[in-house]
């Protein structure tokens, strides 16, 4: 037996030092060599981690730059700034994309951009253009809206709620579901709508919706999926929930069961929408300025900017890009969003998190 | 000779990291400088919200896991490991798909209630557990039962099972030899048992974010909300601390009475059980039928995943989410296909699991070959990383790492450092109980200590490194958090593909998720029987 345990041991040994330098092995895979005879020019675009490009559109720009782009993905938007802002003294990125309205006083405050006035804003509405130094340039912009379950409301026969204010009647008892604003960023838009459209009378709208049972979760996944009646397959029951305008389109391209029309519809109460701009800026202290600069420009272009939509699932800032007709049939953009000052959000974003706490749980 | 691996590794990539963000952090004028202090009822209110669910959440899994205990140590065969297979797979799920079971069992339309409606025909669901403390502590029972069950049942099956006969032999019965012999012996594992949870429970953070809604606020918890929402990196930071350390105090006791309970000799290298032969056949049957049936209520979670991944957006059973995951459409410059994902999940999982136990073998002999007060503070210092904010490090290592920050490395080194206390808390029992004797007879033969360490010691070692390898490629398979901190997009794992796959809208997206879910709970669970079914392999945790 002890032979036989020693035998085993020299068989561990070496499958372990096998096993090691095998997968030890650094996976840097998508390195492509390439055909220039001069090496890439690395570029790191720091971002949120739902950031995304399609494969053909992003080696355009590698080509024809003789560029190497990688992405580090920092975590959800308020996240990935406070990051950025903790490594401000040794630069994590040259460029930074996702930084939004919500986010961009503390940003710009912080001095963490450099200005760039890229000829591609000419293109771009000026309503989206919020910072006027241009250090933070407009990218893109989603809604942040309720969608409902089409089917469920019809065999009801229930009326789509029409305004903010509806959502306390009796009727929608029980329907909605919402996000943490302290854990979740369509949470906090969704409180930042709620506090434009009823001003000082705002934690009394919630106070009503807590007794009317709305149910709030800690992030957007575990209300759309598990609770939400159209995004759960049936296992909710919730047929409305705080999303994003966008979210039917998605709901038929992620369908699979060959699906035409979503079963989910965009509700979007006037003044009762949160619209949230997505901003890049070049990070100050970058060593790659032209190439940074040249990314931005590539960001605003039409070719990027129409691989956005299906990508993030947002709106191109720039008008003339073409949308899909996936975008042009079912995510109907709110015509009025609430109005909300960025500096307002910076100023009072904790005081009202903590204020809405209270509300919830007393 | 030992120490020096290991602690440059943990000094590299832990404790610099951490250094970096409290120094940042309570820097006068930095970026933490806000001058926001909450007053003390608040840490007051958390700190003891987090100890009372950590000890009610132990309390029950200890309540449901001593049975369980009892039974495998009794019982013997391929049922036995298959039942402590099985209990072991919760561990390798991430909060947010074990999140996403429960909703779907418990929830207010979940298979539960849709079932207690339609037998006892009512109009509403009767159970409203989400978001309740209840829901918190079953969670966390669902997760760490495994750790009592293993850990007890390996304690009672190497307990000296004469004491258990002369005490039979005297006409004690089979409840007082239960109580007055066998507990008294096995409450040093017990305790060991209970200190473990206990802290898995301490520092948990998806689950009662999820689960436990607005109103539970854990440590963990309250530090993502200061330092990600509301950026107060001093708050943030100070609860960090807090919670280091009531981790090194529970780990420090911890330590104190397994050196007690693993003296050299206890631990028998073929364990004998008393088997169930006294018992009346039928009662045999009925205790079995019963147990099978609890670890079946344990699992609904996973079996309704499991149900779910077959079923989704389909009456009866397709394995179209799962084909999904190989048909090759991803058209993205930063984002692989689930496939990739799975390949990387075993690929760092085996890194992880051989760089772990090789590390933790050095820790193990630093901390045995130490003198008995350095290797009290020694282990439960090792064992930090267990009871570490995932944010907090992750902060620190934006600060400490620079351009390392970027490399594929990181992904198997974070995965070790979450890995080594498993391999420790594996090894160091065994090396305890390990007779002086036998070393004692090898120098005396003439062989050096170099070559008494490898054909003496290592080979009496091999069982626990197996275990120990297996659970730390578990640890490495189930990581979520830190994996999210340092992988990067390209390289994702499996949690984090199903992570990203609940980011967006779409069945499709979420049947990915379950696919997935599915394919780790097969793979744990097949790695578990695997080392379940290796002969003489030990299951102390």
């Amino acid at each position: 037996m002890f032979v036989s345990r020693y035998r085993f041991t020299r068989l561990l040994g070496s499958l372990l030092l096998a096993v090691f330098l095998v997968a030890c092995t650094p996976s840097g895979g998508s390195m492509v060599v390439p055909p220039a005879s001069e090496e890439p020019e690395v570029l790191v675009l720091a971002s949120h981690d739902s950031f995304s490009i399609s494969e053909e559109v992003l080696a355009e720009f590698e080509t024809a730059n003789n560029a190497d782009v990688q992405y580090l993905a920092l975590g959800d938007a308020g996240e990935a700034l406070n990051k950025m802002l903790l490594s401000k003294e040794a630069p994590l990125a040259d460029v930074m994309f996702g930084v939004d309205n919500s986010f961009l006083s503390r940003a710009l405050k912080s001095d963490l951009f450099i200005s760039y006035a890229s000829p591609q804003l000419e293109g771009i509405a000026d309503d989206l253009k919020l910072d006027a130094s241009n250090k933070l340039l407009p990218v893109d912009f989603g809604y942040i809206n309720l969608n409902a379950d089409r089917e469920w409301f019809l065999a009801q026969e229930i009326p789509l709620p029409q305004s903010l204010a509806d959502l306390v009647l009796p009727a929608y008892k029980g329907l909605l579901v919402v996000q943490n604003p302290a854990t979740s960023s369509p949470g906090l838009s969704f409180l930042l709508a709620t506090i434009a459209y009823f001003g000082e009378d705002w934690p009394n709208f919630w106070a009503e919706l807590r007794a009317n049972d709305v149910l709030v979760t800690s992030g957007w996944s575990e209300a759309y999926f598990s609770h939400f009646t159209v995004g759960s397959g049936g296992v909710g029951n919730r047929p409305l929930v705080v999303s994003y305008s966008t979210s039917p389109p998605a709901d038929v391209l992620y369908a699979e069961d060959g699906r035409e029309i979503p079963a989910s519809v965009n509700v979007n109460p006037p003044g009762g929408t949160f619209r949230q701009i997505e901003f890049v800026g070049i990070v100050k202290g970058t060593k790659k300025l032209d190439l940074a600069r040249d990314f931005v420009d590539f960001m605003l272009s039409p070719m990027f900017q129409e691989d956005i939509p299906l990508n993030m699932f947002v709106y191109p800032a720039l008008a003339s890009a073409k949308l899909p007709d996936l975008f042009l049939e079912f995510a109907e953009a709110p015509t009025d969003p609430a109005q909300i000052d960025p500096a307002d959000i910076e100023q009072n974003r904790e005081a009202w998190i903590e204020q809405w706490t209270g509300i919830m749980l007393h | 000779m030992w120490a020096a691996a290991p602690a440059v590794f943990l000094a590299v990539f832990y404790f610099f990291p951490l250094a970096r963000i409290f120094w940042v952090s309570f820097e006068p004028g930095g970026v933490g400088d806000t001058g926001y202090a909450p007053d003390f009822s608040y840490w007051g209110r958390i700190l003891e919200f987090t100890i009372r669910q950590s000890v009610v959440s132990t309390m029950a899994t200890l309540a449901t896991g001593l049975p369980i205990a009892w039974w495998i140590h009794h019982s013997s065969g391929s049922s036995k490991k298959w039942m402590l297979s099985l209990l072991t797979v919760p561990f390798v799920m991430p909060a947010v798909v074990v999140g996403a079971a429960f909703t779907a069992l418990v929830g207010p339309n979940g298979l539960f209630n849709q079932f207690l409606m339609s037998l006892l025909s009512l109009e509403h669901p009767p159970l409203n557990l989400l978001h309740s403390f209840t829901l918190v502590v079953i969670a966390h029972l669902f997760y760490n039962v495994s750790v009592v069950v293993r850990i007890v049942s390996n304690f009672w099956d190497q307990l000296d099972s004469r004491q258990v006969a002369a005490a039979s032999t005297l006409g004690a019965g089979t409840w007082s030899r239960l109580w007055s012999i066998e507990f008294p012996l096995l409450l040093p594992g017990l305790l060991s048992a209970a200190l473990l949870v206990f802290l898995f429970c301490f520092s948990s953070f998806g689950l009662v974010l999820i689960l436990g809604g607005l109103e539970f606020t854990t440590l963990e918890v309250e530090i993502y909300r200061q330092a990600v929402s509301f950026f107060n990196l001093r708050v943030a930071t100070a609860l960090s601390l807090l919670q280091l350390a009531v981790t090194f105090l529970v780990m420090n006791l911890h330590t104190r009475l397994q050196s007690e309970s693993s003296r050299p000799g206890v631990l028998a290298m073929e364990p004998e059980s008393e088997r169930l032969t006294q018992m009346p056949r039928p009662l045999v049957r009925f205790l079995s039928i019963f147990m099978w049936l609890a670890i079946l209520i344990l699992l609904s979670p996973l079996i309704a995943l499991l149900l779910r991944s077959v079923t989704l957006g389909h009456s009866l059973f397709s394995l179209q989410h799962f084909v999904g995951l190989f048909r090759n459409s991803v058209n993205n410059a930063f984002l692989a296909s689930p496939a990739t994902a799975i390949g990387n999940s075993l690929k760092y999982g085996l890194a992880a699991a051989a760089s772990s136990l090789v590390l933790g073998l050095c820790m193990t002999f630093t901390v045995h070959c130490a003198p008995k007060r350095l290797g009290h503070l020694l282990d439960p210092l090792f064992l930090l990383p267990l009871g570490t904010s995932t944010v907090t490090l992750g902060l620190g290592y934006i600060l400490a790492m620079g351009q390392m920050r970027t490399s594929a490395w990181l992904v198997p080194i974070a995965h070790s450092l979450i890995a080594l206390p498993f391999v420790l808390r594996i090894l160091l029992p065994t090396i305890r109980g390990l007779s002086p004797a036998l070393k004692e007879a090898s120098a005396v033969l003439g062989a050096s200590p170099l070559l008494t360490w490898w054909r003496v010691e290592l080979p009496l070692l091999v069982p626990a490194l197996v275990v120990a390898l297996v659970f730390a490629f578990l640890a490495s398979l189930g990581e979520f958090g830190a994996t999210l901190l340092v992988a990067r997009p390209q390289h994702p794992t499996i949690p984090l593909m199903i992570f990203r796959a609940l980011g967006r809208p779409g069945l499709a997206n979420l049947g990915q998720a379950l696919a997935l879910s599915t394919i780790l709970m097969v793979l744990s669970a097949s790695s578990m029987l695997l080392l379940d079914h290796l002969p003489g392999v030990s299951r102390e945790f």
